[in-house]
């Protein structure tokens, strides 16, 4: 349930009379644990990908599977349970409900999936320590700095042990030092956990942190590289 | 606490004033509706009361077949005795026999036709109201008193008043002439033109003379302390006359039945009038829930991105509503109880209604019906308006695309 393949994935929009191509015959395979970072300019198509390859848009043709599940032919409910229990997201502007706590904000999805409090209480707990917001988990987003509500996202995204990641512009509203600290925290979760991560960037100093650098521009993929990340995580 | 539910009350608080507004306007229509139905009820159970007191009490024993013709001759023998053992057997004195027939009556000066009711002088006063509308003059003097109480506006036809004497000619019950020379001694006012045109009373026994038919009535009527006593009291009757299958018992529903068609006449226009009310209520309601769905647009987005089936949202809108409403209802119906309930107690006056009843006999304040269906009819009616005027906004959720409502400003 953790490696991505997408097979010839197009997606097309309409603004206006005109016609703007998301997706162009993309294909491509993510193998579990991987730290992948899809890159261009915008408008390249990342963030197309990512919400195709999370089931949040339909893409017009193609195939997407993850692990041995067909997500481009699942229905509506089936694409939900499949984001509740598989996926990760953190998305640029955090995406928090603004009425819960932070803890509440983090036990939200394993509250959905229907886990009892003896269980999600503690995974909350740890994870929001593991992600540097100990003493904070009674805050409501709007007690938060922009770092550390993404925090909040990343632990959200992450303490129900999904075994894929997707990022948009996790970093874009953060300053550079916070920005690092996430990254550092993204690299420790896919490396300790085994977490697959895809990370939406057109962030260079995000680039560094990745094994693998695909480059989209006008929905397609004109590069798919492994590398050695120029920034290891801190400790 | 569910995550639902945690989530609903917290949205609810998140713009407060809005929240109280709608939730104000509920508690508002329900105490008005609350109000005005048990006004209403409570002077419907006036307006019966008032009404068979006047006229017909909470039932009658007749001759079978009188009511669809009441002529003379449709009388029941042994009337007084009947009475008696009804009084007995029902445990109260309000039961009296009553006689009517028709008569030309003349004084000096003109001559009209009348309708005679005879009545027990000393018990007609415990079941009509019409004995105390006697403003000028006086009840009659005794049993066989030949005496005759005229209404005002047929006294002043005939140019008489108290003290003069008038000359009554018709039929007897047999067929024979019927005469007798009586003195008014009372004049009624009951400020209605048309029942004062009609009335005229003399004592049964007088009036069995007349017009021959001794020891015989048309009527026993029967007034009761209330219409939820109507039921047994008919029961108790009819197993009276059981073995009298000439007299049947009638309850007051058979004797006015235009009685009850004006109560659901009066009641189909008031309930129009709560209807507009609370449709107006439940579209404010719409008007909140839409509102608050457009604002958190982006917010259902991210839900949905997170997993959250499209109807887990619908549901949260709905139970936002449902705890709207149910304060609303709460706080409505406590309200709304405690005034009706004080209401009941103390009686309600417009302006000038209590010199009106001291004038025409009848009570100068309503009592409003403190009663579990002038409680929940209409609250509960606006509560079920208000879910369904929050399905609209649900159903918006059901169509919403995470990725388009996560871009939504």
């Amino acid at each position: 349930m953790s490696s991505v393949s997408c097979k010839d994935l197009s997606k097309t929009f309409t603004q206006g009379d005109e016609i703007i191509v998301g997706l162009d015959q993309v294909s491509i395979n993510i193998e579990e644990g991987s730290f992948v970072c899809l890159s261009g300019p915008s408008g390249s198509g990342k963030t197309t990908l990512l919400n195709a390859i999370g089931g949040l848009d339909k893409p017009d043709g193609g195939e997407i599977t993850i692990g041995e599940q067909r997500v481009d032919q699942m229905r509506k409910a089936e694409l939900a349970d499949m984001r509740l229990h598989n996926i990760g997201f953190v998305f640029q502007a955090y995406n928090l409900i603004p009425v819960l706590t932070a803890l509440e904000n983090v036990e939200f999805v394993m509250q959905v999936q229907g886990r009892a409090v003896a269980e999600r209480r503690p995974a909350a707990m740890a994870i929001l320590e593991e992600v540097g917001l100990k003493g904070m988990q009674d805050r409501l987003p709007s007690q938060l700095s922009g770092g550390q509500q993404q925090r909040v996202a990343v632990a959200r995204a992450i303490v129900s042990k999904p075994t894929l990641v997707l990022a948009d512009e996790p970093t874009a509203n953060l300053d550079t030092k916070t920005s690092a600290q996430l990254m550092d925290l993204f690299v420790e979760l896919n490396e300790r956990r085994r977490v697959t991560f895809v990370i939406a960037t057109h962030d260079p100093r995000i680039m560094a942190y990745c094994k693998r650098l695909i480059k989209m521009q006008d929905g397609k993929i004109v590069a798919d590289d492994l590398q050695q990340p120029a920034i290891a995580a801190a400790g | 606490m569910n995550v639902t539910l945690r989530l609903a009350w917290r949205n609810l608080w998140r713009n407060r004033r809005r929240t109280w507004l709608t939730v104000g306007a509920m508690i508002f229509t329900n105490l008005l509706m609350i109000f005005l139905i048990s006004l209403q009820l409570g002077s419907y159970d006036m307006m019966i009361e008032n009404s068979l007191r006047a006229f017909t009490g909470h039932l009658q024993v007749q001759r079978l077949g009188y009511l669809e013709e009441p002529r003379l001759r449709e009388s029941f023998n042994g009337a007084q005795a009947l009475a008696e053992q009804l009084r007995s057997r029902l445990g109260v004195q309000n039961v009296a026999a009553r006689a009517k027939g028709f008569a030309l009556a003349s004084s000096e000066d003109r001559s009209f036709g009348i309708q005679i009711l005879g009545v027990e002088p000393d018990y007609e006063p415990r079941v009509s109201s019409l004995p105390g509308l006697v403003k000028t003059g006086s009840w009659f003097s005794s049993e066989a008193a030949e005496e005759i109480v005229l209404g005002a506006v047929v006294a002043r036809n005939l140019k008489v008043g108290v003290g003069d004497e008038i000359t009554l000619i018709g039929s007897g019950r047999d067929g024979s002439f019927a005469a007798a020379l009586v003195t008014v001694v009372g004049l009624l006012e009951s400020g209605i033109p048309d029942l004062d045109r009609l009335v005229a009373q003399m004592p049964l026994r007088t009036f069995q003379a007349v017009f021959s038919m001794p020891d015989q009535a048309h009527m026993l009527v029967v007034e009761l302390g209330g219409l939820d006593q109507v039921a047994a009291a008919l029961q108790q009757a009819q197993q009276l006359i059981s073995e009298r299958p000439e007299l049947v018992a009638l309850d007051w529903d058979v004797l006015q039945p235009g009685l009850k068609q004006a109560i659901q006449t009066d009641m189909a226009s008031a309930w129009f009038m709560y209807a507009v009310l609370i449709i107006l209520v439940s579209l404010s309601v719409m008007n909140t829930q839409l509102m608050s769905v457009l604002e958190r647009t982006r917010e259902f987005g991210t839900m949905l991105a997170l997993g959250i089936r499209p109807g887990r949202l619908g549901r949260l809108v709905m139970l936002e509503s449902l705890v709207m409403s149910g304060l609303g209802l709460a706080i409505g119906v406590c309200g709304g109880a405690i005034l009706a309930l004080y209401l009941s107690q103390a009686g309600f006056s417009y302006p000038g209604m209590e010199e009106m009843g001291a004038k025409f006999n009848l009570p100068g304040r309503i009592y409003p019906a403190f009663t579990l269906l002038a409680l929940f009819w209409g609250p509960s009616v606006l509560f079920v308006g208000a879910m369904l005027a929050t399905i609209y906004p649900a159903l918006k959720l059901l169509r919403l695309q995470p990725v388009a409502a996560m871009r939504a400003v």
